[in-house]
């Protein structure tokens, strides 16, 4: 073990820590505002990887057609649920949202990937596809029981997480994509060589804690998520549209896992079933910070990534098992010292 | 009258698989149980996918297949081998894709006395060595060919990277067994799971380390994270990989880092550069043309060689059991049982198999080849 090495490791730790970042928020932004363990965050990681990567090969992505039929979906489930109220602009707003948006997608990546399109594009067409999976999910899978316990929504979540990967395999196949670098360029500082891709994921995941910051302490959506989590009732007695917030939540969160994944996807091979894994670090950063502190779970993500990035250079048989036991001593930490509190009614 | 025959189709339809057929001793049942969704779903869908080219009859008699899935879980295996033995009174049982589930339908396929074929790698005790057989090269015969390369090349020192489950426990094993036993020394054992984004730090360790060369043990496209992590680190020495790893979507996700490889292969995988003579030419080139004419260019599978050469297989035994028994009885699974123990030189696209009481994988030095990558193809080496 030399310094070269360590920073080498480091630098490993923090590129991977950052992507973990970025999953952590997603979880404790879902879980803040809708109480839902959001396990299919690891889905939307594949799903955006996977789209990005199909696009830049000049394959028209399955989940542009995944995200049309979802709509669909979503659209009956909505006209289902406000039949009694049924008013034109609802109906309006329904088609534009769940049948038209997925299906001018739909008809962009299909020039997209005729032609050769710009990495830009390209990204800017897989949040397109994937942002709004999220919120289409949000309405078919948990909207109807909103309300219900953190166990049923959890348990729901494991529904959607075994769903989206069987749809995974189906649109995508078994075999893993790999997506050009977005960038080519790199410089060397000292031993490090830092490239455009390691770069581009730190300024990624920091413009991002700040647009989080900025969009929950400044705008008035951000603040009406903020409320919905402080408290349901009382945000709704103030005149704040509960079910706004879940969807836009979800729409971020799945925004979030796209991002992540469109990162992570020149570096390293993503197959239909990676996300998982990925996303479940992004959890025990989430864990340890409480499923409710943003700064704490930045740490925690990088302190993942570091723990991952040594423990992988000294015991790579035990990797797993020494990332994942990190999560015990946070839990008997904070089950020691949280008040007991009681369980929860229905 | 409409109700009638509503009811009529419906309990027919309910009638287990067994009764349907009626005629019984018209057709060879034969139950596969593959992995084609799960995590094992890379290798579980191109052996589905060689059912499509295999004979729909042999002898004169009809073969009827039934595929079903197991999503790599050895307890679904388990459910469907017996689906296979009680309700379609199966006469052969193949499967599965991966060694877990392969075991469980061993398990099954022993204890109901039915030949059974196994699709992936797996460990013979004395309680299966009676009604199984498995077509896959066993390790220590693919590794062979490896670890002759790395003497004839000067290689003094290994160094190994792998998946950190029995496929990587296997390649480690028979490293330590027949590689250190023929001088080389092993320096490094680092290991990895399939679904991990970074290998940064086994790499930089193995790198640290210095060996000659390094052997990969992982499978699939997985085993390119390595090979394109070592290369970006600046190592110089040629790097090994396992039959596991011989696929075109390796050199698709390896790239450049794959020019200069040595990988393991069956002899599907470039049965063109094969001498005439050599028996697994012939059907490596049939499935090789079938396959890639129907799945698109370079599409060629060693895992869809697994299935279709259990066919090829039952191509000779069938005949002959035959000749003692009628389909669906236990003297027709008796006779098929002795057939591939009488059967001998049995050529398949992946191996010739000679089957004994002990041997239970019955391939030699003709279930390997040596591949190397140049300018993004594979190529032979001599």
């Amino acid at each position: 073990m030399n310094t070269t090495i360590l920073l080498l490791l480091a630098q490993d730790g923090v590129t991977n820590g950052a992507i973990y970042a970025l999953l952590g928020f997603g979880l404790v932004l879902v879980f803040a505002v809708t109480r839902v363990i959001l396990i299919p965050q690891g889905e939307f990681i594949t799903f955006g990887a996977l789209t990005y990567a199909a696009l830049a090969s000049g394959k028209l992505p399955g989940t542009a057609e995944l995200a049309c039929a979802l709509g669909f979906v979503a659209f009956c489930v909505e006209m289902f649920s406000i039949r009694h109220q049924f008013t034109t602009g609802r109906l309006v707003r329904a088609t534009a949202l769940y049948i038209l948006a997925p299906a001018l997608a739909l008809v962009l990546a299909q020039f997209a990937c005729r032609g050769t399109s710009s990495a830009t594009i390209n990204i800017a067409l897989s949040l397109m596809i994937v942002g709004p999976i999220g919120l289409y999910l949000y309405r078919i899978a948990y909207q109807p029981i909103a309300h219900a316990s953190v166990l049923v929504l959890l348990i729901a979540s494991v529904g959607v997480h075994l769903a989206l990967q069987g749809l995974a395999l189906l649109f995508f196949g078994a075999e893993g994509m790999r997506a050009p670098t977005i960038t080519d360029v790199a410089a060397s500082i000292g031993p490090l060589r830092v490239t455009g891709q390691t770069l581009a994921v730190y300024i990624v995941a920091a413009s991002l804690i700040v647009a989080l910051w900025l969009f929950f302490g400044h705008t008035v959506y951000g603040k009406a998520l903020r409320a919905t989590a402080v408290n349901r009732i009382g945000a709704r007695l103030v005149g704040i549209r509960t079910v706004l917030s879940g969807q836009i939540a979800f729409m971020l969160a799945a925004g979030i896992g796209a991002i992540s994944g469109i990162l992570i996807v020149p570096m390293t091979t993503i197959y239909y079933d990676s996300g998982f894994l990925i996303g479940l670090k992004g959890f025990i950063a989430a864990i340890v910070g409480g499923l409710a502190s943003y700064p704490l779970t930045a740490a925690a993500a990088v302190a993942v990534g570091i723990v991952e990035a040594f423990s992988s250079f000294y015991a790579s048989n035990f990797k797993e098992v020494i990332v994942f036991a990190l999560i015990v001593p946070v839990l008997l930490a904070r089950s020691l010292s949280a008040p007991i509190m009681e369980e929860e009614k229905d | 009258m409409n109700r009638i025959v509503f009811a009529a189709a419906a309990v027919f339809a309910l009638l287990p698989l067994s009764a349907r057929a009626g005629d019984e001793g018209k057709e060879i049942v034969i139950g596969i149980t593959l992995s084609t969704t799960g995590p094992a779903a890379a290798l579980g869908i191109p052996e589905r996918n060689a059912l499509d080219f295999v004979p729909k009859e042999i002898g004169g008699v009809k073969l009827k297949v039934i595929a079903l899935d197991d999503g790599g879980d050895p307890t679904n295996a388990t459910n469907n081998a017996r689906r296979f033995v009680t309700e379609a009174n199966a006469d052969i049982i193949m499967g599965s894709s991966v060694t877990p589930p392969t075991i469980a339908v061993s398990t099954v396929a022993n204890e109901a006395g039915v030949p059974h074929f196994g699709l992936a790698p797996m460990p013979f005790t004395a309680a299966r060595l009676k009604w199984s057989v498995d077509l896959p090269q066993p390790i220590p015969v693919v590794g062979k060919v490896l670890y002759d390369h790395m003497k004839k090349n000067g290689v003094k020192t290994v160094g190994f990277i792998g998946y950190s489950d029995s496929y990587g426990d296997l390649w480690m094993n028979d490293l330590k067994a027949q590689a250190a036993a023929m001088g080389i020394q092993i320096v490094a054992d680092e290991r990895y799971a399939r679904p991990d984004t970074s290998v940064t730090g086994q790499v930089l360790k193995l790198v640290a380390a210095n060996p000659d060369a390094i052997l990969v043990g992982a499978s699939g496209t997985a085993a390119a994270l390595p090979q394109v992590e070592l290369r970006e680190r600046g190592y110089k020495g040629p790097i090994y990989q396992s039959h596991g790893a011989a696929s075109m979507d390796f050199i698709r996700i390896a790239g450049n880092a794959a020019e200069g490889v040595f990988i393991a292969a069956g002899p599907v995988m470039a049965p063109e550069g094969q001498d005439d003579q050599s028996l697994t030419k012939k059907p490596g080139l049939a499935l090789d043309t079938a396959y890639e004419t129907k799945y698109g260019p370079n599409s060629r599978s060693q895992f869809a060689a697994h299935s279709y050469d259990a066919f090829e297989i039952l191509k000779r035994v069938l005949p002959i059991a035959l000749k003692h028994a009628s389909p669906g009885t236990p003297e027709f699974r008796e006779a098929i049982r002795k057939a591939l123990l009488s059967e001998k030189e049995i050529a398949a696209s992946q191996g010739v198999y000679n089957f004994t009481e002990q041997d239970r994988s019955g391939v030699d030095e003709r279930s390997r080849i040596l591949l190397t990558v140049k300018n993004g193809k594979y190529q032979v080496v001599k």
